[in-house]
Order: structure tokens, then C-alpha cells, then sequence
């Protein structure tokens, strides 16, 4: 159980932190706490004229499935809007909570990694941070 | 208030020697498989300890042959429901030492009862009042203050810690002054597992006439107190840190300061009459126990103080020292790969509750990990954000143990551990 937690795509996901860092001169930075444990995820994005990400960095202190899941962020959120990002959100949580279907559109397909966590109700936020903390930066005006 | 001292509510069951593994035969949960493989190693006390049959047979039995409500009935349930209620507090007031056992107050927890202190003793104060916490306080016990502080305009002031994770006492001094109404600290750590000097606090607070509340919640299973002694104004523990139910805790307070108090929250048997316009107040502790309390649960908590009474209390603490000396020994031991223990170093004025950081890996990771080991640790801030920021850490693990634990627990953590940072790390 808990090797199929800690894979070795996740483990690498949280190695690679994809996008970890800060940008120069960000649109918007969001910073999002997890009050249960203290986690912290800050996001700099710099939106285009469509709202779309242009550019994304994150700094993240928390857990290895944190890590990973802003990885996969970094690497994957250019082009989307808030919109589309709460989409991809709403369908990992479906997975995190229900075991429904994972997000397997190629795009986003390495969130698959993240299925075993839906029998850990606790670490659930782990993973759905990095999404608020992107969404929330996306928005910002 | 004159002094109705508690008196011994009866025998409670025999005292043995101190026997670990007659100990652990009376908590049914410890032979609980992990994943249904790996037996439970619980490291975890300092967030809830578990409880004996004997808590757990005195809350079937009270529920099964006395539930009513307290206080209201003449029948023949309401008369034994509140004998038992009264005797839960009598209890309680013997496990403290209290003046009079008027000065005990059932509430659902530390929490509520730092909140009821907040509010009853917090409405004395006056904007530009003092109230001093330390850095090292649960948010239990520095929430409150700082909604008094936008209420009412008090000045909320810190008492820095030491590098050991010990409240500084000898900063005390600079920080009390003639406006100093209050000193809130915690009388063990949550995090650290110090225990306070409490003296060096009472006579900081006396020099200025400030009051002094100590937080409990930590303190209260590691044997009988003695307020008396302590020389403090509030006390307040949890039951379900002390072998008893949740739900349920208890504040003690000083007659004197107590009867002078108004009430916190209104309703039920605090009231003396209602007009529709006014109330006058019931005396203490009825004032400050608005609706019908947590009866079941204080009657387990009472079960929980008898059932502590059969254990030798020195040959427990010479127990678990031990066992937490194991702990700390092993973790030093890793100090090579990046990981410290964040408090003191040794069992000198502290209990064995013991948080530690590792470097280049996350609490949740490492008690993720060791869950599948079978060992129950606790990760993350521990409700003490201000304490973890101050050293910038995120968080910590913390394996905190009970008289029940063994060297197979101990084994089993520092086992796990290694397991877990050779994944993590």
C-alpha cells in the first residue's frame, strides 16, 4: 500500500520539480497554506492577453506528493486558463475521492501517479494544493 | 465560597505493581493489526491516548443502568446520572488537588476551557490590559487571546523560547509590568515535551498581581497534580489525553476568582431566575456550565483519574523515561543523516513526548512511511505554527509515548525510520 503511494513516478515527479522557482516579474503570485500541516505553496504565473499561463513558477514546502503534484503543473500549465485548470482540478479530485476515472488525456496523464492516494482521505490536500494555489493566480486580475 | 473539600468517592480498583504488559492487556486496541498485518506500535499519546476496559466498561455501564439528564429530575435516573456526575467532578478535583471540588468546571476540552478563561476572566479586562503567552504555545492557548485582543483591545505579549525549546522564564521580567493582567503558558510542550517553570512564572505574575493559567492538556496523564502547590490561578486538561473519553475536559480555577466571574455562555442550568428582560447567575461551577453538560463522558474521564490511581506513578515515569531515552538515543544517531531532535536533548525536566526534523524530508512523508510499519506518529505544525515558523521548519514528527509502550514500540519507530529515510532521503 504505502509503496504504491510513494511509486517511483511520483517519487520522480517531486525529484524533477519541474517549474520550482521564481519568475522575474510574475502577473500575479499566490501563496495558499494547508492549515492542517503547514504546507505552503506559492505560485508565480504571468497571464497572456487571452488569460491563458504564459509562464509558471512555483516554491513549494510541503510533502513529496505536494512536490509532485506542482511539478506536474509546472510542466503542464502553459496554455490553460483558470477555467480549464479548475477543470483538470475537479477531475483529479473525482479520482481522489471516488477512484473515478483518471485524467488520461495525454496532457495531464501523469496525474494518474496520484490514484493510490485515494485511499489516504488525510493526504487528499497534498495533492489538490498545488491546483489552488495555480488556480487562484490564474484568476488574479 | 465556603471550602467543601473534595473527599475519596470510594475504592477504585486494587494497585499492582507496575506490570507493562498487564498494563497493555487492559487497552484492547493496542493488539490491533496495522493494515491487518503489522501489529500497532502507538506513538501518538501526546495527540490522544488510548483507553482501558475499565474507561470503556464504566461508560457502557453508566449509559446502560444510569443515563438521564443531571441537575433537572427527581426520578430515579436523573438522581443517579447526577450522583455520577457529581462524582466525576470530585474526582477530578482530587487528581488536581483542587481547594473545593466547586472549583472543577466540566467542559468539552483544554480548548473550550482556555476559551471560557478567555471570555469570563477576559471580560475584567480593559483596553491596553496585558495578557502574556509564550512562542511555544498550542493555538489553543494563543487563539483565544488574540480574539480577546480584537474584542476588548488587550495587549497580547510573547515569551520567547530557547534554543532548546524551553520557555525562556528569565525574559519574564522585561515583559511583566503594572498593566499585566494575565500569563498563559503552556505547562508542557506539545511539540518540545518541556515542562515550564512554572515557579519562575508564578513569581513573574504575583510581582506585577497578574494571574497565571497553565495548559495542561499535556501534563495531565503523567500523573496526580497538585494546583495547590503550583501556586497557578487556572488549570485546564483534556480527557482524552489522560486514558478517558472526548468530548470532555475540565477547568479548575480558583474559588475566589471564579465566584466573581460572569458567565460565558447562557442557557440551561447556569441561572439562578429568568425574566424575559434579565438573568441573575447560578453559583460556581453551575455559572459556567451552560446546557446539559458531557455527562457519559465526564463519568469515563472520573473512571479514567480511578484507573490511573491503580498505576505506580514513579515506576511508570522510570518506565517511559526510559523507553524515551531509547528515542532520543537513536535519533542522535541519525544526526548523520539530517536528522535532530527540536527540543531538549535529554529527559531533564521533560515528558516523553519528542519531535524531530529531518532534513530533505516531510513529516507526512516520514509518518506516511512509518504508518506502514505499524507505528502511529503525529506530522506537521502540531497546532503550534508560531513555535515551528520561529525555527523555520514547516513542521516536525513527534513520537510521543504512554505507559503502555514498550521496547518492541521503540524498536519498531527507529527501525521504521531508518526504512523511511533511506526512501526519502
Amino acid at each position: 500500500m504505502i509503496d504504491a503511494l510513494y511509486q517511483k513516478d511520483v517519487m520522480r515527479l517531486a525529484a524533477s520539480a519541474k517549474g520550482a522557482g521564481k519568475l522575474p516579474t510574475p502577473t500575479a503570485t499566490v501563496t495558499v497554506d494547508n492549515p492542517l500541516c503547514g504546507d505552503r505553496v506559492t505560485f508565480d504565473v504571468v497571464m497572456d492577453a487571452d488569460k491563458r499561463i504564459q509562464e509558471v513558477a512555483h516554491t513549494v514546502k510541503g510533502c513529496v506528493l505536494c512536490q509532485a503534484s506542482a511539478s506536474v503543473i509546472g510542466a503542464e500549465a502553459k496554455g490553460e486558463t483558470a477555467e480549464s485548470l479548475n477543470a483538470v482540478r475537479d477531475t483529479l479530485r473525482g479520482m481522489l475521492k471516488s477512484g473515478a476515472t483518471a485524467p488520461t488525456d495525454g496532457k495531464w496523464a501523469a496525474l494518474v501517479a496520484f490514484a493510490p492516494v485515494s485511499g489516504h482521505k488525510s493526504r487528499h490536500e497534498c495533492v489538490l494544493l498545488p491546483f489552488e494555489a495555480v488556480i487562484q493566480a490564474a484568476k488574479k486580475p | 465560597m465556603t471550602l467543601h473539600r473534595p473527599t475519596p468517592s470510594g475504592p477504585g480498583p486494587q494497585k499492582p505493581l507496575f506490570d507493562v504488559a498487564a498494563v497493555r492487556a487492559q487497552f484492547p486496541i493496542l493488539a490491533t493489526l496495522i493494515h491487518g498485518k503489522v501489529p500497532l506500535h502507538y506513538l501518538d499519546n501526546a495527540a490522544t491516548t488510548q483507553v482501558p476496559d475499565y474507561v470503556l466498561d464504566a461508560v457502557r455501564r453508566h449509559d446502560a443502568t444510569s443515563r438521564a439528564n443531571v441537575k433537572r429530575g427527581v426520578h430515579t435516573l436523573a438522581e443517579m446520572a447526577t450522583d455520577a456526575y457529581a462524582a466525576a467532578r470530585t474526582k477530578m478535583a482530587q487528581y488536581l488537588n483542587a481547594f473545593d471540588e466547586r472549583e472543577i468546571i466540566f467542559t468539552s476540552g483544554t480548548t473550550s476551557a482556555i476559551n471560557l478563561v478567555a471570555n469570563a476572566f477576559g471580560a475584567t479586562l480593559a483596553a491596553g490590559d496585558e495578557v502574556i503567552v509564550s512562542e511555544l504555545e498550542h493555538h489553543s492557548n494563543l487563539v483565544p487571546w488574540q480574539l480577546l485582543k480584537a474584542r476588548a483591545g488587550i495587549k497580547l505579549k510573547a515569551i520567547p523560547v530557547t534554543d532548546e525549546g524551553r520557555i525562556d522564564v528569565a525574559a519574564l521580567p522585561r515583559l511583566v509590568t503594572d498593566r499585566t493582567r494575565l500569563i498563559a503558558v503552556t505547562h508542557v510542550s506539545n511539540v518540545t515535551g518541556a515542562i515550564t517553570d512554572v515557579a519562575a512564572v508564578v513569581r513573574a505574575a504575583r510581582s506585577v498581581g497578574a494571574r497565571v493559567l497553565l495548559d495542561g492538556a499535556q501534563r495531565a496523564s503523567h500523573g496526580p497534580l497538585d494546583v495547590q502547590a503550583l501556586g497557578v490561578d487556572f488549570y485546564a486538561v483534556s480527557g482524552h489525553k489522560m486514558f478517558g473519553p472526548s468530548g470532555v475536559g475540565a477547568l479548575w480555577g480558583r474559588g475566589e476568582i471564579l465566584e466573581v466571574l460572569p458567565p460565558f455562555l447562557g442557557g440551561g442550568e447556569m441561572i439562578r431566575t429568568v425574566t424575559l428582560q434579565e438573568s441573575t447567575w447560578a453559583d460556581v461551577p453551575a455559572r459556567f456550565e451552560a446546557g446539559t453538560p458531557p455527562i457519559t463522558q465526564a463519568v469515563g474521564l472520573g473512571a479514567a483519574i480511578d484507573w490511573m490511581e491503580t498505576i505506580d506513578n514513579v515506576a511508570a515515569a522510570a518506565h517511559t523515561a526510559k523507553l524515551a531515552d531509547r528515542v532520543l538515543a537513536g535519533l542522535r544517531a541519525l544526526g548523520n543523516r539530517g536528522v535532530r531532535v527540536i527540543g531538549p536533548a535529554n529527559m531533564e525536566r521533560r515528558v516523553p513526548v519528542i519531535a524531530f526534523a529531518v532534513d530533505g524530508a516531510h513529516p507526512h512523508d516520514i509518518c506516511q512511511m512509518l504508518d506502514s510499519h505499524g507505528v502511529a506518529l503525529r506530522g506537521g505544525h502540531h497546532c503550534a505554527q508560531p513555535f515551528h515558523e520561529r525555527n523555520n521548519l514547516a513542521g516536525t514528527s513527534r513520537a510521543s509515548l504512554a505507559l503502555y509502550n514498550t521496547d518492541a514500540d521503540v524498536d519498531a519507530f527507529l527501525n521504521g525510520l531508518d526504512d523511511a529515510l533511506s526512501k526519502l532521503t
